[in-house]
């Protein structure tokens, strides 16, 4: 399925740019960015499960933000890309 | 089911693939072009000169990513793998049976009988779809005569009438091949098949598409905790996959060489994609190989109903399924292995 991630961290706060390190790379290591805080991750249930969970540890709850948006495997239909960096299709041909 | 994760194949040459936390980074000109999830991936394939970290490959291994390199050209060079997994019993199983000749002229026959069954709906369809434009008359009779060396087959129990019966099948399949090709008739012949290397366009489509598939049943078996190497229709030979080339049989007609035609018919691929060495080889250029990679990655995704299972699955998970139940019955949990038949 695809879950589409987004997240505001405060980075006024001291430890805000260590938590959006984190946030981001958590991200990277399940999907694709697409935008600066915004990724699309496929991902199995199990494997969502784990991702979520590292992403709640990381955050300041009282500052940060996340939110998930569940696309599930029909996810196609509902992107719809506008302007630069057009991102890949993960799940399509894979040739470079 | 598993699901179907994706293959990743770099054909650029000089690029650079390495680890970036758990995704796979593929640079081009030290500048990353492509990070992926390792999780999304369940093969990677090089061509040519393309390197990858150390550390990429061990995360491959422990992932149940297989790393392929190949030659630019398509010819199979080396294989990544990590330590020793699966089941002992499993392969155990299998050595016994390939040590028998019975087990195994009872295995082959099945793999022969797929694929002579498929060639056969190869066949069959071009003349369903354009018959008009096949000028072969004598096609219909070696249609039907398929159907009966199928029938045939099955009372075969010696190793060596059913290679025989294999390789005159294919003979006599590729002895028509060249009327499936419906347009651009002058730019490819096929007379014949010749490799290593191939001499013309079309045989140079077929090596290459061989060796993909060569690759996806190498992965299919291996994830089941199959031996690869130790094949039933074709005997032992070090360096050589057998049993990958067993499970191979079955699809050649299905997964290559419909697609090789399709290419051809519907104008993907032109008479100026291709290059003759000095030597004779046929080589494709870059462009056309990777049209040819898209296309086979398209075609896998193509859903369809297996008629065994009774279940929807992509035609690029069908090797996964064949080798599942190979070994179910290699187990003794099947009474007879059912070979995939294209309908």
């Amino acid at each position: 399925m695809m879950v589409l991630v987004s997240y505001d961290v405060a980075t006024s706060d001291p430890g805000g740019a260590k938590r959006l390190r984190r946030v981001a790379k958590i991200c990277t290591n399940h999907g694709q960015r697409v935008q600066y805080s915004v990724f699309e991750c496929i991902v199995d249930p199990g494997q969502w499960v784990a991702m979520r969970q590292q992403l709640i540890d990381v955050i300041d709850e009282s500052q940060d933000s996340l939110r998930f948006y569940f696309l599930g495997t029909g996810w196609r239909r509902k992107v719809e890309h506008i302007g630069a960096r057009e991102a890949i299709d993960q799940e399509g041909p894979l040739i470079l | 089911m598993r699901k179907m994760l994706n293959t990743l194949y770099v054909t650029t040459q000089g690029a650079y693939l390495n680890k970036e936390g758990e995704t796979v980074a593929v640079n081009i000109e030290r500048e990353t072009r492509l990070r992926l999830p390792i999780h999304t991936l369940s093969s990677i394939v090089c061509f040519g000169q393309v390197t990858c970290s150390p550390f990429l490959l061990g995360h491959c291994a422990e992932n149940d990513v297989s790393v392929s390199f190949m030659t630019a050209h398509g010819r199979f060079l080396a294989r990544v793998q990590g330590p020793v997994a699966g089941n002992v019993l499993l392969r155990r199983a299998q050595y016994r049976q390939a040590d028998d000749p019975v087990a195994s002229a009872r295995l082959a026959r099945l793999f022969v009988l797929g694929k002579v069954v498929n060639c056969r709906t190869v066949m069959s369809r071009a003349l369903r779809d354009h018959g008009e434009k096949i000028n072969a008359p004598e096609m219909p009779k070696k249609v039907a005569l398929f159907a009966k060396v199928a029938r045939n087959l099955l009372q075969e129990e010696s190793l060596d009438n059913i290679r025989g019966i294999e390789g005159r099948a294919a003979n006599d399949y590729f002895g028509h091949f060249n009327d499936l090709i419906v347009s651009q008739k002058d730019d490819f012949v096929f007379a014949g098949r010749n490799r290593r290397p191939p001499l013309d366009r079309v045989n140079c489509l077929l090596s290459f598409l061989y060796s993909l598939l060569y690759h996806d049943a190498r992965s299919a078996l291996e994830t089941v905790g199959l031996d690869p190497a130790v094949g039933f229709l074709h005997r032992d030979r070090p360096g050589r996959l057998s049993l990958a080339l067993d499970l191979m049989e079955e699809f050649r007609p299905v997964l290559a060489d419909r697609l090789a035609l399709s290419l051809i018919n519907l104008g993907q691929m032109r008479k100026k994609g291709f290059r003759t060495l000095e030597s004779g080889a046929v080589v494709m250029e870059d462009d056309s190989r990777k049209v040819l990679l898209t296309e086979y990655q398209k075609r896998k995704q193509v859903e369809i109903e297996h008629p065994f299972l009774k279940e929807k699955i992509p035609l690029g998970m069908l090797m996964f399924a064949q080798a599942q139940l190979l070994s179910r019955y290699l187990r003794g949990d099947l009474d007879e292995y059912p070979p995939f038949i294209w309908r």
